[in-house]
């Protein structure tokens, strides 16, 4: 049970996937523009990882240990249709879910953040229970990063911000003192 | 079109990735690679060789194959395309280089899914001759490479007083840990950002300065 509760917290404040790995970097500054929009991306990230690490443990408990060579290949293909295939059952079944989830799941599918979620599993060597888990802390991880950004940009919007520093420039600074923040977790558990 | 048009268009093609469309500075494509592997100058030459690699290459693919790809599954197959360079890529690095590749880890195997890639298959390799896409793809990973090394050097001068490994400053100098992390990252290239917001903005102003002298 320790170990879950550590791979839990190490994949979400210690290795935050958006502040020390820089995965998903293009949604994190692309809608992290209002708090909302923000949250609702990073429960549609929880529930792609959700399926992500499913799909992987899958992969390399069946296919992979025939055709090695095939990894980077099929995770792609095998999580982007996955997903596909999620969502058509999810419009199905409950379109408000879809609403208000639906409009980010092509946006993520291809995402950094997801395929780096399938090869760290892999490289840890996570079984499907364990792979869960660090699917949960990643994307809660992800979702806070996003939601601490928005709720910073919605703050900085209304501040005096020389016209030249407005936009990405900004952002990244912010980003890099988030990040900042983020290194004094590091201590948290000796094995991250 | 006639021969020297054709080179001298590959030429601008080419040009264009370098500095006026360049990936990060301008376009603020690829950042996951951008700021993950650039803690020393080595690693940003590496990955900027290996995008290289499997830009150029999927370039001259899908620009071969633009009139037989259906369009309703094209984004797929630009994507198996791409995916398959970067396992000829992975495995390359693990035999010929196998320090390189245990820095850079993960993020080989992620360059299937840097935006930059994919985007210029579907902006430019799918819509022109194998000569141009080959162009476009070399410039566009040329200004990926120059980008890396800028952000690269920065960070390990500042981060380890060294520049591709050979100290630069003697022992006396204290490193600025904080470079190399990934903070330092998010705010070497933020500023660097800025410094070519001031660029533009001073370029524009000029521009705006002559072409008010010239209507008076």
């Amino acid at each position: 049970m320790g170990s879950y509760i550590g791979i839990f917290m190490g994949a979400l404040v210690i290795n935050n996937f958006t502040l020390s790995y820089f995965l998903g970097l293009c949604p994190f500054f692309g809608v992290s523009g209002r708090v909302t929009t923000a949250l609702r991306l990073g429960l549609a990230n929880i529930f792609v990882m959700l399926i992500t690490a499913f799909c992987a443990w899958a992969l390399n408990t069946y296919v992979l240990p025939y055709a090695p060579y095939l990894n980077i290949i099929s995770y792609i293909l095998v999580i982007a249709s996955t997903v596909q295939f999620v969502e058509m059952v999810i419009k199905k079944l409950s379109p408000e879910l879809f609403r208000a989830l639906g409009i980010f799941l092509p946006l993520i599918t291809t995402n950094c953040a997801i395929l780096g979620l399938a090869i760290f599993m892999t490289n840890k060597g996570f079984g499907l229970g364990q792979g869960l888990v660090y699917a949960l802390g990643a994307g809660g991880g992800v979702t806070l990063a996003l939601v601490l950004m928005a709720g910073l940009r919605e703050e900085a919007e209304l501040s005096d911000i020389p016209s030249m520093m407005r936009g990405t420039a900004m952002n990244l600074i912010i980003a890099g003192l988030l990040s900042l923040a983020f290194m004094g977790f590091a201590g948290l558990f000796s094995a991250g | 079109m006639s021969a020297p048009t054709s080179s001298a268009q590959a030429y601008a093609e080419f040009v264009k990735g370098l500095w006026k469309e360049n990936p990060v500075f301008v376009q603020v494509l690829g950042m996951c690679p951008m700021l993950a592997v650039t803690n020393s100058a080595v690693n940003a030459v590496a990955m900027g060789a290996a995008t290289l690699f499997v830009l150029v290459g999927s370039s001259f693919l899908v620009s071969l194959l633009r009139n037989h790809i259906p369009k309703q599954v094209r984004i797929s197959a630009y994507i198996i395309i791409i995916a398959t360079f970067v396992t000829v890529i992975d495995y390359l690095l693990k035999a010929a280089a196998p320090d390189i590749h245990r820095e850079l880890g993960a993020f080989i195997a992620l360059i299937v899914v840097n935006c930059l890639i994919l985007g210029r298959q579907e902006a430019f390799a799918s819509r022109n001759t194998v000569k141009m896409a080959v162009a476009d793809a070399l410039g566009m990973s040329a200004g990926f490479a120059f980008a890396l090394l800028c952000l690269g050097s920065v960070r390990e001068i500042l981060g380890s007083g060294s520049l591709f490994g050979v100290s630069l400053f003697g022992p006396n100098f204290e490193p600025w840990v904080v470079m190399i992390l990934p903070p330092g990252g998010f705010i070497m290239l933020g500023l660097i950002l800025l410094f070519f917001a001031w660029l533009q903005e001073r370029a524009k102003a000029r521009r705006g300065a002559s072409a008010a002298q010239g209507g008076a």
